[in-house]
């Protein structure tokens, strides 16, 4: 998987990360590299510390152990004041969506430009633009509470995108919708994959998500994500990583892990 | 051994080790923010839309209450003080009396727990609710800091807009006062109004400003404090809106007690 990517530039490095809360050990020794380009699915039963390990790239919380390079920078010991510039250059989505409430569509999404005090036109230029891109331009005056839970996961994908971000960080953003919605956002993440080649790390309960992302491409001419046919060389660039208990127990591409002879991993696999 | 001694000493579903842990780090952490937010004045962004708009949901939005409860208590003050005053054939210092307890004393404290009631609470349930469904984690995701943004224009707005209502409240309840005064004590106003006004000297006034500006400080600080560490969703969003709500009436009028002696120690004329 690595030696088939272009670049061997890495985005995110873990290096022997532990954490724990209270006696109990979340993260054991987890050790993986994220590549540019490259996406990257995590998996585990719930508590696993698939979110954990999104909030520890992120910056959010800090390991008990171990080194977390993110974009090259060292964010297990940088201070949270330093984080936030690092931080600008990742998008985040958040389980819930965690859109602001009291704001509206278009103010969410342009909330960091706002920050930015980019001038207004090139701000709705881009607001538009990444609405666009989620298929939501429609719903800028409406808030957050108007939407739908598919809508609010677009809208999210859109305010973590706007700013162009070097990586994107998913966490579950299919969980709770219906699978018409799911494929929508699964089509969106091998949209932003293909397209604007962003590497991502997604954290998913659902298997199914993660393999349409390994089996299909983003046809441009047809607006539409289009199936791999079998045999073809092209490169999804999308690995997979499973945690159990909190240790790593599996890293590999869709068809390692598909023909993978480890018990649990099996069970995993059984619909 | 030492382990059975501690075991002995635990109450089941108790740990006198973990509550004083908790304890300590809920002062650690309270510290932190209230440090945080001062020093967060003197270093950019500062978000002067966000204190503009927090003055006048603090300021504006507590007016009416501030102003009926000072307007009542002054006229309430006068009533009760008349029947005393009159014994020693004083009931023409009724206004000083009335101006007096209002400016130095009740005015700060009075101003202080409506302000507390009404906006902590409301920044422990805003800040509660967006913590529980981790709006503030997105705000940091999104590379700004909830303290600059969230924290410090609360604070900035509140100790500014509660020396403002303080004098407001002090003003309202002198001219609650000075309608009992004139139409059921049968009192000069003029007489009311000039006993009241040169009975107030600069040190009364200094007394009854810097008590709301540190009032201030303890009642944005504490909901916000709250607000931030909120867990447990909705149940937890409650918990710490009651929580702030009596935390920063107990701290406040603790805190009137030693600002009340430590100022008469450092001015002794007070």
């Amino acid at each position: 998987m690595d030696a088939s990517l272009p670049t061997q530039e890495a985005v995110i490095i873990f290096e022997d990360v532990s954490i724990a809360f209270d006696d109990n050990k979340v993260l054991d020794r987890l050790s993986f590299t994220l590549w540019r380009g490259e996406t990257k699915a995590l998996f585990g039963v719930a508590g696993a510390g698939k979110t954990l390990v999104l909030k520890l790239a992120m910056g959010l919380i800090k390991p008990d152990s171990g080194r977390v390079t993110v974009l090259g920078e060292e964010v297990s010991s940088m201070r949270e004041h330093d984080l936030f510039a690092l931080r600008r250059r990742i998008g985040m989505i958040f389980q819930e969506s965690a859109l602001f409430d009291s704001l509206n569509v278009e103010d969410n999404v342009s909330f960091r430009m706002r920050e930015e005090h980019v001038p207004a036109e090139e701000c709705e230029r881009r607001v538009r633009e990444a609405l666009r891109f989620v298929e939501l331009e429609h719903t800028m005056q409406l808030f957050p509470s108007e939407l739908s839970g598919g809508m609010r996961r677009r809208v999210a994908i859109a305010r973590a995108i706007v700013n162009a971000p070097e990586l994107l960080l998913y966490d579950s953003p299919t969980a709770g919708l219906d699978p018409v919605t799911s494929t929508t956002i699964v089509e969106l993440l091998v949209k932003q994959r293909d397209v604007n080649k962003t590497s991502a790390l997604l954290v998913s309960h659902r298997l199914q998500d993660a393999f349409t992302m390994a089996t299909h491409r983003f046809d441009t001419a047809q607006n539409h994500m289009v199936e791999v046919p079998r045999g073809s060389d092209w490169d999804s660039k999308t690995s997979f990583l499973v945690l159990k208990d909190g240790v790593k127990i599996f890293e590999g591409s869709a068809e390692e892990l598909a023909t993978s002879e480890d018990p649990y991993i099996r069970e995993y696999l059984t619909p | 051994m030492a382990e059975s001694k501690d075991n002995a000493a635990e109450i089941p579903g108790f740990s006198l080790t973990g509550f004083a842990k908790s304890n300590i780090l809920a002062v650690q952490e309270y510290t932190l923010l209230a440090w945080h937010s001062l020093a967060n004045i003197f270093s950019s962004p500062r978000y002067l839309g966000d204190t503009l708009q927090q003055a006048d949901i603090i300021g504006v939005g507590s007016l009416p209450i501030v102003v009926l409860t000072g307007f009542f208590l002054g006229a309430v003050l006068a009533l009760q003080s008349a029947n005393e005053l009159a014994r020693f054939g004083g009931l023409s210092f009724t206004g000083q009396l009335v101006s007096l307890s209002m400016v130095r004393e009740i005015g700060p404290v009075l101003t202080g727990l409506m302000v507390a009631g009404r906006s902590a609470t409301g920044m422990a349930s805003e800040l509660g609710s967006m913590q529980v469904t981790e709006q503030i984690d997105a705000m940091r995701a999104l590379g700004t800091d909830p303290g600059k943004k969230l924290v410090t224009p609360r604070v900035v707005s509140t100790v500014i807009m509660l020396v403002v209502l303080t004098v407001i409240a002090d003003l309202a309840s002198m001219f609650g006062g000075s309608l009992v005064a004139v139409f059921m004590l049968r009192l000069d106003g003029n007489q009311y109004w000039s006993t009241a006004w040169q009975s107030l000297g600069f040190d009364d006034i200094l007394m009854g400003l810097i008590k709301p500006f540190i009032f201030g400080f303890i009642i944005s600080t504490v909901g916000c404090y709250y607000g931030m560490t909120a867990r447990g969703g909705t149940q937890g969003v409650g918990r710490a809106t009651t929580q702030a709500m009596v935390s920063a009436s107990v701290t406040l009028v603790i805190s009137d007690l030693f600002i009340t002696k430590l100022l008469l120690n450092f001015f002794p004329n007070l």
